[in-house]
């Protein structure tokens, strides 16, 4: 084991797949180099040559266009998009062409690719560097959505992803960069793609989020612990295929739920788990589900702080479900 | 298609010797330029200031195209539009945009017309035709050709200047909107701002071709001018711009020039560029070149760039004082303009918001609900 930032940690987790599998290629905007604008694939161009690992021209169309090529040709490409925000010229390449081309084709083509992006807010960037954009993509049958939250999950997600035979877009909470550490086995190892993680247990009330939220979360339950409110927090991790199961038993444990995302409301992933829960196990449920969400609106600038659910509109909720 | 127009790649050499043609401008218009130019590098020393004193989030430097940005947009007339690609806040101050809206915006204070919406160096004015732009790279090129469009069905007599970096010539929409442009006689003249690099992809990685042959590929006359070289960007922009104003033909300008500082003040570029060319571009500098020049053609005293300069200084320190009091933009502006009207649902989320900003203390008054 070493301790590892959640950077570090994805660093680690593409030396490792590419070590262990020479059609494993890294490529994007400055990711040779300069090593990627936050620095995640510094290091890998020295050690895998500028074959492997490589600076495109500045056209996520092309990248993700020419990842799928790749991949329908025998490699593994890794496309970087430098931003979350950048992905929409990808957009097309993503959701009518990887997406559908197994199915497509019957089965006869398909394109194991992963597309990796830092997402999320708090970082003062704005509105196209902040943005939380992973329900367009879950609403994109054929493609897999991941979102790591520490360390361990981080390597052991990508290195799951670039393995995956289908398409996986691999969203990263730049939030957590640098501000998560953690240990991290050393060599191989993969986490499964579609099970969620109980990162705490409580009687009381459930909160289900993913990525920058899950620190977040963890802190208002903490909150809550001490105000007698036994919270249950669940990373989801991978929200397609979602772990349906996870999600049913551990809303049916406290039968009062909260779902935290800081992308927008309206269908939002939080609807999908509300209704979820709605269907199967709506006589288990003591409080209506509360989601705690960022507004639906454009992503601000200078109140950022205020769009972004923090620990004590979740604290809110949590009480608020509760007290129901 | 062969470019018909005669246009001199540098009137000013490197160490500020006339080299072509004077183009004969009047001393006022000349020193006049040598204003805005250095006002560029002025602004752009005291926002890196600010930056580094934690006053402001991020600064996108214009160090090194000043005579790129100044000299091309020097070519416009107040009717015309200016569609930023990144860097051109300091072409747009020259045509009208307010320093106090610049600085506002760094702020993202109370008095910022975005709103505080966007991230810095985002800057707007609607009244010289300087549009809102967003990051995404490329997406300003086909918005220019359709307003270029627009113009021209509306009998305008407008020129739309669309700015952009080496980078974004492989975005979808350099050429989706230089194919518009030719394909519609657009009034519309590219500004390619070759910068040498794309963050930390040099230049000459974007394509294996050249930026001035895809004039030719879209069916446009192109020209590449020495960008560093304030007097030949404006003789070039000057021709390029007339000529789409008056027969309705579109074309590329590519302004060579450098990007001396990095991307933006949270880049290192020590990890990718070499010092060695970094000293070569600063041995061409624009502003000195122009001063030789100026100098030269007795019409800048001994001293006179440092007095401008320290005058300039002043005047940016003084609106940055002011700005920095201003105050914050009210929580409610969270919830306007999505929409012409704020909608039910909108007002219900941010009503319900207000509830829990109050019990938390960070509601303000001013701040108040919606009627629902
Ligand atoms: C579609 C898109 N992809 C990536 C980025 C990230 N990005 C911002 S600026 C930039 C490089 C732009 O280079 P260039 O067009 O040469 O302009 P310069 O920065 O040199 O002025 C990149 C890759 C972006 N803003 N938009
Ligand atoms: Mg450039």
């Amino acid at each position: 084991m070493v301790t590892l930032t959640l950077l570090q940690a994805l660093t680690d987790g593409m030396k490792t797949a590419m070590r262990k599998d020479e059609s494993v290629l890294v490529f994007g905007e400055d990711v040779g180099k300069r090593g990627g604008v936050f620095l995640t694939t510094e290091g890998l161009q020295e050690e895998f040559s500028k074959q492997r690992c490589f600076d495109t021209p500045l056209s996520e169309d092309g990248i993700v266009g020419a990842a799928i090529g790749m991949a329908m040709n025998g490699m593994r490409p890794v496309a970087e998009i430098q931003f979350q925000d950048f992905i929409f010229p990808a957009f097309d390449q993503i959701v009518s062409e990887a997406a559908k081309l197994r199915y497509r084709s019957g089965g006869q083509y398909t394109c194991p690719l992963v597309i990796r992006t830092p997402y999320g807010g708090g970082i003062r960037g704005g509105l196209y560097h902040s943005q939380s954009g992973e329900a367009y993509f879950c609403h994109t049958p054929g493609l897999k959505v991941v979102i790591p939250s520490t360390p361990h999950d981080a390597k052991g997600l990508l290195i799951a992803a670039i393995e995956d035979p289908d398409p996986v877009l691999f969203l990263e909470p730049k939030a957590l960069y640098r501000s998560v550490k953690g240990e991290v086995p050393e060599e191989h190892y993969t986490v499964d793609l579609s099970t969620l993680r109980e990162v705490q247990s409580g009687s009381d009330v459930t909160v289900f989020c993913y990525g920058a939220m899950v620190p977040i979360v963890t802190k208002a339950a903490n909150r809550a612990e001490e105000n007698g409110i036994k919270t249950c927090v669940v990373d989801l991790r991978t929200l397609l295929p979602l772990d349906e199961e996870g999600v049913l038993e551990f809303a049916k444990k406290t039968g009062r739920v909260v779902v935290v995302h800081e992308a927008p409301r309206f269908c939002g992933f939080g609807a999908e788990i509300s209704a979820l829960i709605a269907e199967n196990a709506i006589e288990y449920m003591e409080a209506p589900i509360a989601r705690v969400t960022g507004f639906d609106t454009p992503f601000p600038n200078t109140l950022e702080h205020h769009y972004m659910p923090d620990d004590r509109r979740v604290l809110d909720a949590i009480e608020h479900v509760f007290n129901y | 298609m062969t470019a018909t127009l005669s246009i001199t790649r540098q009137i000013l050499d490197p160490a500020g010797k006339l080299c072509g043609t004077d183009p004969e401008l009047s001393p006022e218009f000349l020193k006049e330029l040598f204003v805005h130019m250095l006002r560029v590098r002025a602004v752009d020393e005291r926002m890196l200031k600010l930056q580094r004193a934690g006053r402001i989030g991020f600064v996108g430097s214009m160090f090194g195209l000043e005579a790129a940005m100044i000299g091309s947009a020097a070519a416009l007339e107040p009717q015309d539009w200016l569609w930023s690609g990144l860097r051109e806040g300091g072409a747009a101050l020259m045509r009208g945009l307010p320093l106090s809206e610049y600085i506002a915006q760094m702020y993202g204070n109370g008095s910022d017309t975005a709103k505080g919406r966007q991230m810095c160096n985002h800057q707007q004015h609607v009244g010289t035709h300087y549009p809102s732009w967003s990051s995404v790279i490329g997406t300003q090129i086909p918005h220019g050709v359709g307003a270029a469009y627009a113009s021209k069905l509306r009998n305008e007599n407008a020129v739309h200047a669309i700015y952009f970096g080496d980078g974004a010539t492989s975005s979808n929409g350099f050429h989706s909107g230089m194919n518009f442009a030719g394909v519609w006689n657009a009034p519309a003249v590219f500004m390619c701002v070759d910068n040498g690099w794309a963050i930390s992809v040099p230049s000459g990685h974007q394509t294996a071709g050249t930026y001035v042959s895809r004039g030719d590929a879209y069916g446009m006359e192109a020209h590449e001018v020495d960008g560093n070289d304030v007097l030949a960007t404006f003789e070039a922009a000057r021709l390029l711009v007339e000529r789409a104003r008056t027969e309705n033909k579109p074309a590329l300008l590519v302004i060579k020039t450098y990007r001396m500082a990095g991307h933006s003040s949270s880049d290192d570029p020590t990890r990718y560029r070499d010092q060695a060319e970094v000293d070569r571009w600063a041995a061409q500098d624009p502003l000195d070149r122009f001063e030789t020049y100026l100098s030269s053609a007795g019409l800048l005293e001994q001293g006179g760039r440092e007095r401008i300069y320290s005058e300039l200084i002043a005047e940016i320190d003084d609106e940055s004082n002011r700005q920095e009091r201003a105050p914050k933009m009210p929580l409610r502006s969270l919830v306007d303009d999505v929409y012409a009207d704020v909608p039910l649902h909108l007002r219900r989320q941010y009503n319900r918001f207000l509830e829990v900003s109050k019990r938390l203390g960070d509601a303000q008054p001013g701040d108040g609900a919606f009627p629902l």
